[in-house]
């Protein structure tokens, strides 16, 4: 909840378009959200959302076929949209905005030591010399919680919680301003997830970026966000204050993924699923994305893409029904709402 | 009344037809190359109806003198040999032989290409291992010393220059597609045929086969395009079947008339003819690359 | 009576050492001992659970149970009978009645197969009945996991979502008529809000057609929501066992406290204890005789490396730990 200062980095109306064969597919549109410093801005959503491109799009790593326009995107005040290319790589890309990527073992190249490709992409960042580097590679080591004597292997003698702590250290080395963290435990066992999770926690405090967590596990997000917001379809369907997203969800889609999630604390819960499934996003946005699969559908939502209210402390939904809510709760929780 | 089943069987060979053509279809060189090889197998086919004289026959003018060495003419079309026979029948039945040559070793060699690739890489092991050692012995032999040793030793019988062809073609394929067998065994799909109860005969040649077809195919295309050079070769090196008459033996009939400076014509109908089919061939399967190898799809 | 009983099932690996160290020093082979001695007990209509994370031996369980891999030691015993030396008949009904769901939708299907083709597959292999009655019972079951035969037997598996396919999966293992399904994370591939129409799919089929089922997960919310009870496995060997409600409510192994505390809740107004627990994850190779966790275990003194507890699994109702500390962790 420190949004309340100047933003490190400010979005209004992203949009990302391909250019396939079979016309433009809308990957991204109309995504506006302000990330804090210190801030933990978890972004969720399931397989084809957008977040991918979302996050592809900020860093500059949009394949050629696509294109990413905004009314408004700012890192710190300056003005990334203006930015060339070069200017970009030289000043922000890392140095600033870094990442942590979904799959660290491919993010390591095998046939160098782990420490002297942490310690290389400082260096070619900023003038620094190798034992400096070392030493300060040895640090970040310490604060992921990895022994500093493993900077001298290679990557394969890690195991992949291993591969993915040193990866956020690397993250880490430039002091950036915000750290975007895609799926950082998908795919790891739920004690090597733990691990992580915590020691993310546990420096937060002392490295002071911002980050940027995107995940499909509505439960690592819960635990770890400030703020969160729930992607489908391309568009942000819901965004606010963890704790106020759970205890007042508005959209449909958001009622929906809170029914299908397990919980560990309340196994015996009935699980209901989305009946149908995600749109492909081909041709242009003329209607909510989730109408197709909203049992709370109405006329008005194939006619529009609905646009976003303020439902109050920073909590935007973007539906056309957000002042029937008590009522959407309470038919959620039946099976029978969510049949086709 | 016709069975549900049969009629769902017979949906889906439709199918697989419909597909094999779209895919030739798709691009204009092989959809070329596709019409090229069907004209030839025509021609082929009904040799002896087009051809206007016997190969062997001394042919004479509308105004009767003896036609030695004529260049293309409206009687001619692909002028005459020095000895008066008639270029246009001799290339129609040279296609004969040499389609006959290219399919039957090419088909032969892809068959045993295609089994010793399968067994090999399916099962591994020592199977394999003598497999795959056999294959190394045979790229060690070079293409045509080989052929015209073993010709040299048998004759000069079509059986055996086919034999020979085939002898020595099927290791490339056999290679291939062991390495192929290989990767698609690790897939999960070929642990749930098993689980299901699948034999290894069924494993093989039902869910793993397919999978192998576009690179089955496109070896096939290969071979024959080999098999119709090497044939060519041989003949051209005075190791064909003296019985019959192939486009490479044609060039070997120049050859030994040594008109071979003044005599383009007789040079150039094989001649365009060899290279026209493997072109063919090789864009017809130019076209199962692209499936066979999905980098190479546009999409 | 148990419908499949496993007896001291046992699975290792040998890791031959390099050549120059076989040949000159001869260094003995070292074994990865997946699965040791695990017995377990599945009753009919029983829907059993096992969890564990990667490398606990697990899947290699599943496939041995499924015929696809043969155990090293132990036994495998279905409605009282040893299955390890079947043949013929006796092997054909077995490889029937016993069938296996697969993890990855997009990697289980055969891209050349029409749906219809897969999931006459295990009929047609196994001869069970005529073409047309197969095509009757391929499309009767099709329609039965939700998907209409008209609109999907002549699709191909890349043109279905991950949830139709796992759809087809599930399809093709039940028109085999099992009576004992082996799901190996049949929903970690898929998204969240399919996922619980894929779960209800399998209870419905198996309150209808009565299969007993081994169901494996890494996820312990969905074991807790699907299986009847429940076994914690690690590195090879099974940890603690009971009703499934149960073990995720109360765990009693150090263990699975660790496993089932380390799962985060869809909630950020709580807060969870940190797993008590030490070191990483290793390998079973050439492990000490006892548990296998007493290497990063809070409570485990010397005597923990050196015998370990093999669990009574007959008992639907028994809720055991392997742990002889049991009194002095519930104690403390």
């Amino acid at each position: 909840m420190a949004a309340t200062t100047e933003p490190v980095l400010s979005i209004r109306n992203l949009g990302v378009a391909y250019e396939t064969s079979q016309g433009p597919v809308h990957a991204v549109s109309d995504v506006s959200f302000d990330v804090g410093a210190d801030e933990v801005f978890g972004i969720a959503g399931e397989s084809g959302c957008g977040k991918s491109t979302l996050i592809r799009s900020l860093l500059r790593l949009l394949p050629n076929n696509g294109t990413m326009t905004a009314e408004r995107c700012t890192y710190k005040g300056r003005d990334l949209m203006a930015m060339s290319d070069e200017a970009f790589r030289s000043t922000i890309q890392w140095q600033e905005i870094s990442l942590v990527p979904q799959s660290a073992m491919a993010s390591f190249n095998p046939v160098y030591r782990v420490g002297d490709q942490i310690i290389e992409s400082m260096r070619a960042h900023r003038r620094m010399g190798r034992a400096e580097a070392w030493e300060r590679a040895a640090g970040l080591f310490d604060v992921v919680g990895l022994q500093a004597d493993l900077l001298r292997n290679y990557p394969h003698e890690f195991s992949g919680g291993m591969r993915q702590r040193a990866m956020i250290a690397m993250a880490l080395s430039l002091d950036p301003g915000l750290i975007i963290m895609d799926e950082p435990t998908t795919g790891l066992d739920v004690l090597v997830q733990e691990r992580i999770l915590r020691r993310i926690r546990e420096i937060r405090a002392e490295i002071h970026s911002a980050i940027i967590l995107i995940t499909h596990d509505i439960a690592v997000i819960a635990e770890m966000s400030d703020r969160i917001a729930i992607m489908y379809g391309g568009e942000i369907m819901e965004l606010a204050p963890s704790v106020d997203l759970f205890e007042n969800p508005h959209h449909p889609y958001t009622l929906g993924l809170e029914n299908a999630f397990p919980s560990i604390r309340n196994v015996g819960k009935d699980l209901i699923s989305i009946p149908g499934s995600p749109p492909t996003l081909v041709g242009p946005v003329e209607s909510c994305p989730f109408e197709p699969r909203c049992p709370f559908r109405i006329d008005g939502c194939a006619a529009a893409n609905p646009a976003v209210v303020d439902v109050g402390d920073g909590h935007q939904v973007r539906c056309l029904q957000t002042g029937d809510v008590a009522r959407m709760r309470t038919l959620a929780r039946e099976k029978s709402t969510w049949r086709s | 009344m016709v069975s549900s089943h049969l009629k769902r069987r017979l949906k889906y060979l439709r199918l697989a037809l419909v597909e094999h053509y779209r895919i030739i279809n798709a691009n204009p060189l092989s959809r070329f190359g596709f019409w090229v090889i069907v004209v030839f197998t025509l021609v082929a086919l009904f040799a002896p109806l087009i051809a206007p004289y016997d190969p062997w026959e001394m042919v004479y003018d509308s105004e009767g003198n003896f036609a030695a060495l004529q260049p293309p003419s409206w009687e001619f079309p692909m002028g005459t040999t020095h000895l008066g026979y008639d270029l246009f029948s001799q290339l129609v039945l040279a296609t004969r032989t040499t389609l006959l040559i290219g399919a039957t070793s090419g088909l032969i060699s892809i068959i045993i290409g295609a089994n010793i690739g399968l067994i090999a890489g399916y099962y591994g092991g020592k199977l394999d291992e003598v497999l795959m050692r056999l294959t190394d012995i045979l790229y060690g032999m070079p293409f045509l010393p080989f052929i015209i040793v073993l010709i040299a030793l048998f004759g000069r019988k079509l059986e055996f220059v086919i034999l020979a062809i085939v002898l020595i073609i099927w290791r490339t394929s056999a290679r291939v597609i062991r390495a192929q067998t290989i990767s698609i065994k690790q897939r999960q799909f070929i642990a749930m045929a098993k689980a299901r109860g699948a034999s290894d005969f069924r494993i093989i040649y039902k869910h793993i086969l397919p999978n192998v077809l576009p690179l089955l195919l496109l070896y096939a295309a290969f071979n024959i395009a080999w098999s119709i050079i090497t044939e060519a070769s041989a003949s051209f090196l005075g190791f064909g079947d003296g019985e019959t008459i192939s486009w490479g033996g044609m060039l070997y009939e120049l050859w030994l008339s040594g008109k071979t400076r003044v005599a383009w014509w007789w040079f150039a109908s094989p001649s365009v003819c060899i290279i026209l089919l493997v072109t063919s061939l090789v864009f017809v399967s130019r076209a199962y690359e692209e499936v066979a190898n999905p980098r190479l799809r546009k999409r | 009576m148990a419908i499949l009983e496993l007896e001291r099932l046992s699975r290792h690996f040998e890791v031959r050492p390099g050549f120059v160290d076989r040949v000159v020093r001869r260094k003995p082979s070292s074994y990865i001992k997946a699965v040791e001695a695990l017995n377990l007990t599945v009753g009919h209509n029983e829907i059993l659970g096992i969890a564990g994370e990667s490398g606990c031996g697990k899947s290699t369980t599943c496939t041995m149970v499924a015929g696809l891999l043969a155990p090293t030691g132990g036994d495998i015993r279905y409605k009282g009978d040893s299955v390890l030396d079947l043949k013929g008949a006796g092997l054909m009904e077995y490889r029937r009645r016993v069938q296996m769901i697969f993890q990855d939708p997009y990697e289980s299907l055969n891209p050349r197969f029409r749906i219809s083709e897969i999931v006459a597959e295990g009929p047609t292999a196994l001869s069970l009945w005529d073409g047309d009655e197969i095509d009757e019972r391929v499309n009767a079951m099709l329609n039965a996991v939700g998907l209409p035969h008209h609109k999907y037997a002549d699709r191909y598996p890349h043109e279905l979502s991950g949830g139709e396919r796992q759809r087809v999966g599930i399809a093709s293992a039940l028109v085999m008529e099992p009576e004992m399904v082996i799901a190996d994370e049949p929903l970690s591939m898929l998204d969240v809000s399919i996922r619980a129409g894929i779960l209800d799919l399998f209870k419905d089929m198996q309150s209808q057609r009565h299969f007993s089922a081994i169901y494996v997960s890494h996820d312990l919310s969905i074991l807790g929501n699907v299986a009847d009870r429940l076994m914690v496995m690690y590195l090879g060997q099974a940890m603690e066992i009971g009703p499934a409600l149960e073990v995720i409510r109360n765990p009693k192994h150090p263990y699975t406290r660790a496993l089932i505390g380390a799962v985060p809740v869809p909630d950020p107004r709580t807060r969870r204890a940190i797993p008590n627990i030490r070191g990483d994850i290793s390998k079973p190779i050439d492990p000490p005789p006892g548990c296998r966790f007493a290497p990063r275990c809070p409570h485990a003194d010397a005597s923990c490396g050196e015998r370990f507890m093999e669990l009574d699994t007959a008992d639907p109702h028994l809720h055991q730990a392997a742990c002889h500390k049991l009194d002095v962790i519930n104690d403390g």
